[in-house]
């Protein structure tokens, strides 16, 4: 075979050529598969340049080095060449795969269908964590009460009007004093009774009242009820954990009043308003801009406070001359219409799935 | 109790320009619930003048009605010239007929505006331009009689005269502020004139005069007998008022007053004893002298003892029942409802004034038993001074003599005696400890002297006795909401205790919420439900009758009584969701709710325990033991699309295989692997419901709900719930955990494909698998499931994917191999063969 191989022309116009139509097919080629080809062609094994190295040992000794050096700058120009048109060839490929593989991002996706939490249960875990945050824990008990922790303890006595079947539900039968709760308040009574000094709690939950469903009462609905017993603790620090709470949920500008008011349960008593979001009090006293939200009134009631009654403590065991506290409870759902708008108690209840929804998951 | 402006103003000098507003204002942060201010005859606007009848011609009408043409002289600003009177005046058409010649009345002019938004203006009536209308009450707001017009007095109480032009708006008490305000339980002596003046003079710091300005004398027994049998009436004060005229009207000013106050005004003898009970808070009684037979009795009732009271009601009274009685047996409901045999008639002319006094807690008693709230129940229940009982009953006895012409006997009846309130010491800081601000011992001393309470001061104690229409004040913190009332509540300062360090959330709180979290993530919506629940909810659901979830705890006074139970499972609420929604159009559903389902408990009463010192813990669990048992649960039921056709594909159909999921998640969510097993449970369909299994316990069921409880409750086909004991599955879920390091060694890939009987499950297969395979396994999961072609009938081809890790090496082949051969050998034992196609 060697034998046949044709005398080579190595000169340097031949080996010229060979470099120019190996850029002339790599500049040809637009695809990875033409360069491929034209790869084997211009410098694979079988290539001109490929034999023409191959032919310099045919050559006289003298002559060798000049022919190595011409094939050499040759092979080296057309692997620079062929490397150059590789990465091109690739760049637009991908460019063009690119290209070809956009989507619509604007296309409806889901992984799973919209699950919500109930706004409810947002409320409750978003004022629960105001609490935690604080150092208070949160404690809860059973919705089916004893009528003694639910009323005696609490120091409403057996004639007091709201243990009557026209306000209270009771479990069959009357006798077994048994009732669905009518506040949180026998929480903090359990807490007192088994509670180590000093307590620092809130109690969220279910309660029960024989009252009218409407737009703005429901007869099953939501409390957190908060209780401090610690020594030295007065109705100013009642004052600032209500101010912090309202800060925390209605924001830095909320104001609130504490307004003298009746309870079994705290002596001194007093109901906390806040002032209305929607006038901020310019609907008092001017007919010509009513407020709907807060009745002309100015300010809209939000819960109920006070200094526990020492003769709380002493039914729950705790010594009134050494420790005192305070306890407030409001409603949720109230908290909810102020705090997002909620118009009507009855969505809440009704189970809507767009009602629960609303906030997205999220107590804004 | 509503209460005008100027009645106040009788009792308390008040700031001139202080308007009800204002005031509203100043009693609601002393802690007095004004509900509203009502500016009262403010929508009635002028010009409103009182008119003299000049003249008038009567004039039958075709319709059947005769009107009269009235000329009338409205003063020299409003007539207009007429050529029979040189001063001018009015002509004006007027329907009634209660009116002669120089009589005063009350004319609208063309301009005003009457009750109910109702412009006058000259207009044609009955062939007459008529120029403005002669007013009856109603028209002005002021009262509801329309039988005429109003004919003003020639001579006001204080001998002025009015005159034509004049406003009789001050006569008339046309208009006013008037507080209507919500008076609580612990401050009864508001529900009057006196108690509301006596909190504003405080307030406002200006005088009041107490209109009970007689001490009580001590018992006397001069006037009509009196005896009282029963503790729970301390005092009975009677006076008799004989030969008042049963035929004179009550004066515009005290009708007025009682109609402002939001009384009815009836006769003059009555509205004289509602007045009265207005102004001082004391209710009165009044009896016509000559029914009453022997003396009257204040006693409790005897066993079948009837009453029919004022309102025409035969009431059987009980043995807790005050009544005031006579020889004839029971007159009246004390403190509550007056008899029917006794009452005022429209004849009587000699008059019994009852001013008395009783024990608010049987009162309370009564008027909740009879459920007869009345003025006088709504006052004694709170407690009424017992002070003003003999006071007011002069008020009442003068006013009968001043305006009905009677005569006060001086012999009268003093029964009982006031009592002596209770003497309460208190540390004199007590008030700047619990109020968290500093009010010097003095300020406190007199805070309370203004409240008028008996103040001494023995070096740090204060001794104090309230006065006698402050039952509230008993306990030494009662003392502090009244200092803290005065100061004001808006002078504390806002300080945050600070608790000690806490520990968070607790494990089971934490669970809660994970599960919550855990249900919204895998696309479950939270919706809440009313607890109660109807029996015909658990039959339709196919619940046997031994199912735990027939243990229904009943209410007795349910709010419907179509769902008079407790709910014992929240799925029949849940499919009540499910209805709702898909009648709104939400078709695609998956809604979940946590909460306490209940079951009846021992049956034995909760005790009702003493307050005066901490109960037992054997008490206490009394009380815990009595109580229904109240587990947690979790519900969810799914249906419609879980994915719904569109352009990625063709949708999914919600049903058994995501509640599973579900179930799988919430386990997840608090670290705790659950199984499935094969259960038939209502309402599920009884081939696609799995018993939920946590540590070898179940605790509940989830798959395809039962073809026929979907049609029962209105269900789409092939809605899937699942329901669990929530509690059952924190408890169960591990503390704490440890965590195995994580080997860097390679993992070694086994597929085992195996055919077993239809009836192994795969479930049973894999567990025997990972038992077989042993500690080397790292996971196992079914990657095929095939039937048909060679698998023989019956059976099923169940091909699982192995794989196998070592903690602290590379694992040989061998290794691998001999824990896959024993994993098959464990499955062979459920009949599992391995695959050899």
């Amino acid at each position: 075979m060697t034998g046949s191989t044709p005398k080579a022309d190595l000169s340097q116009e031949s080996i010229d050529a060979l470099v120019a139509a190996a850029l002339a097919g790599f500049a040809e080629a637009t695809t990875t598969a033409e360069l491929k080809q034209a790869r084997l062609a211009h410098s694979g094994d079988r290539s001109p340049l490929a034999l023409a190295n191959r032919a310099i040992g045919t050559l006289p000794g003298t002559e060798r080095k000049d022919a190595g050096q011409r094939i050499g700058t040759a092979r080296a120009q057309v692997a620079a060449a062929l490397a150059e048109r590789e990465a091109a060839v690739g760049a637009a490929e991908l460019a063009a795969r690119l290209a070809g593989e956009r989507i619509d991002v604007t296309l409806p996706v889901e992984l799973v269908p919209e699950g919500a939490p109930h706004p409810i249960t947002s409320l409750i875990e978003l004022m629960s964590d105001v609490f935690t945050s604080m150092g208070w824990e949160i404690a809860e008990g059973p919705e089916a009460e004893g009528e003694w922790l639910n009323f005696d303890a609490l120091n409403i006595g057996p004639d007091h009007p709201a243990r009557g079947t026209t306000d209270t539900l009771f479990v069959e039968p009357l006798e077994n004093h048994i009732v669905l709760r009518t506040h949180t308040s026998p929480v903090q009574a359990r807490s007192m009774l088994t509670r180590d000094l000093p307590i620092y709690i809130v109690c969220p939950g279910k309660v029960y009242r024989a009252d009218e469903f409407d737009a703005t009462h429901v007869p099953v609905f939501h409390q957190i009820e908060g209780l401090c017993i610690d020594k030295g603790i007065s109705l100013a620090n009642l004052k600032g954990t209500l101010d912090h709470l309202a800060k925390a949920m209605f924001g830095q500008d909320i104001e609130t009043r504490m307004r003298p008011h009746y309870f079994p349960f705290t002596e001194p008593s007093a109901e906390v308003d806040l002032k209305c979001f929607v006038c901020h009090g310019a609907s008092v006293g001017n007919p010509e801009a009513p407020c709907r939200t807060c009745k002309s009134q100015g300010w809209i009631e939000w819960g109920g406070c006070g200094v526990v009654n020492p003769r709380v403590l002493i039914a729950c065991g705790i010594d009134p001359e050494v420790y005192s506290g305070f306890a407030f409870g409001m409603g949720i759902e109230r908290t909810l219409m102020f705090r997002n708008n909620a118009a009507d108690m009855r969505d809440m209840v009704e189970g809507d799935v767009r009602f629960s929804r609303s906030l997205k998951g999220l107590a804004r | 109790m509503r209460a005008p402006l100027h009645w106040l103003a009788e009792h308390v000098e008040l700031p001139a320009e202080l308007t009800g507003r204002e005031l509203g204002e100043v009693l609601i942060r002393a802690g007095l619930e004004v509900e509203t201010v009502d500016e009262v005859g403010a929508d009635v606007t002028g010009p409103i003048v009182v008119g003299q009848i000049l003249a008038f011609v009567a004039e039958p009408q075709a319709n059947g009605k005769t009107i009269r043409w009235v000329q009338v002289d409205v003063g020299a600003e409003h007539n207009q010239p007429h050529e029979d009177y040189p001063q001018g005046c009015r002509s004006v058409v007027c329907g009634a007929d209660n009116f002669a010649v120089g009589d005063l009345v009350v004319v609208a002019l063309p301009g005003s505006v009457l009750a109910g938004g109702f412009a006058i203006s000259a207009r044609k009536t009955y062939g007459h331009l008529s120029d403005g209308m002669i007013c009856a009450e109603d028209e002005l707001g002021i009262g509801t009689d329309h039988s005429g017009i109003i004919v003003l007095p020639t001579e006001l109480a204080d001998g002025s005269v009015l005159a034509p032009g004049d406003d009789p708006a001050e006569y008339l008490l046309l208009r006013d502020d008037v507080l209507d305000i919500d008076v609580s339980p612990d401050i009864g002596y508001c529900l009057s004139i006196r108690g509301l003046a006596r909190e504003t003079a405080q307030n406002l710091g200006c005088a009041f005069t107490d209109v009970v300005d007689r001490a009580t004398p001590a018992a006397k027994a001069d006037g009509y007998p009196v005896v009282l049998a029963d503790p729970a009436c301390p005092l009975f004060v009677a006076l008799s008022v004989s030969g008042i005229d049963p035929s004179q009207p009550t004066p515009r000013w005290l009708a007025r007053r009682l109609v402002m106050a939001g009384m009815r005004s009836i006769s003059l003898a009555v509205d004289i004893t509602n007045y009265v009970m207005l102004e001082t808070g004391q209710p009165l009684h009044a009896y016509d002298a000559s029914l009453l037979q022997g003396p009257i009795v204040v006693r409790k009732a005897k066993p079948g003892e009837t009453l029919v009271t004022l309102d025409d009601q035969k009431r059987t009274l009980d043995p807790d029942d005050l009544l005031i009685t006579d020889d004839t047996g029971p007159i009246g409901l004390a403190g509550v409802m007056g008899g029917e045999s006794t009452e005022l008639r429209e004849t009587s002319t000699d008059v019994l004034i009852e001013a008395a006094n009783f024990d608010p807690t049987t009162i309370s008693r009564t008027l909740r038993r009879h459920n007869l709230p009345s003025e006088a129940s709504k006052r004694f229940h709170r407690g009424v001074d017992p002070n003003a009982a003999y006071s007011a009953a002069h008020l009442a006895a003068r006013l009968l003599e001043e305006l009905a012409g009677g005569t006060l006997w001086s012999a009268e009846t003093v029964a009982g005696a006031v009592p002596q309130p209770p003497t309460q010491a208190i540390a004199s800081d007590l008030p700047t400890r619990i109020l968290g601000l500093e009010v010097p011992a003095d300020r406190v001393a007199e805070i309370l002297s203004a409240s008028g309470c008996q103040v001494s001061r023995a070096g740090d104690q204060l001794s104090l006795v309230p006065p006698t229409w402050r039952p509230d004040l008993r306990d030494p913190y009662d003392y502090v909401e009244e200092v803290g009332r005065k100061v004001g509540l808006d002078k504390l300062p806002s300080v945050l205790p600070a608790a000690p360090a806490g520990r968070g959330l607790t494990r089971e709180q934490r669970a809660h919420r994970a599960v919550g979290r855990a249900a919204v993530a895998a696309g479950f919506v939270e919706v809440l439900t009313f607890p109660f629940a109807a029996e015909e909810d658990l039959d339709r659901m196919a619940v046997s009758p031994e199912d735990p979830r027939r243990s229904l705890v009943r209410l007795a006074n349910p709010l419907a009584g179509t769902a008079p139970y407790l709910r014992t499972s929240i799925l029949p609420a849940l499919f009540a969701s499910v209805a709702r929604n898909t009648s709104r159009g939400n078709d695609d559903l998956a809604i979940f709710e946590t909460g306490s389902v209940f079951r009846a408990g021992s049956g034995q009463p909760a005790p009702l325990l003493a307050v005066t010192q901490r109960p037992s813990v054997e008490e206490l669990a009394a009380i815990e033991a009595a109580l229904p048992v109240q587990p947690r649960h979790f519900a969810a039921v799914l249906c419609g699309s879980w994915r719904r056709p569109g352009w990625a594909g063709a949708g999914e159909a919600a049903g058994w295989q995501q509640v599973f999921a579900l179930v799988d998640a919430l386990g997840a969510a608090v670290g705790v692997p659950v199984t499935r097993l094969a259960a038939a449970e209502a309402p599920w369909h009884p081939g696609r419901c799995a018993a939920v299994v946590v540590a070898g316990e179940v605790i509940g069921h989830a798959g395809e709900l039962h073809p026929s409880v979907v049609v029962e409750f209105g269900l789409p086909e092939r809605s899937a719930a699942v329901e669990i004991d929530l509690d059952r599955l924190v408890a169960l879920a591990p503390h704490g955990g440890t965590i195995a390091p994580v080997s860097g060694h390679p993992v070694a890939k086994e597929d085992v494909a195996v055919v077993v009987p239809d009836a192994v499950s795969v479930g049973e297969v894999q567990r025997a698998l990972a038992a077989g395979a042993g500690e080397l396994l790292e996971s196992i999961s079914l990657f095929d499931l095939y039937t048909g072609g060679q698998v023989p009938d019956g059976h099923r081809s169940l091909a699982f994917a192995l794989r196998f890790r070592a903690p602290d090496r590379t694992l040989t082949d061998a290794e691998t191999a001999a824990a896959r051969q024993r994993a098959v050998a464990a499955a062979a034992k459920l009949g599992a063969v391995l695959r050899d196609f």
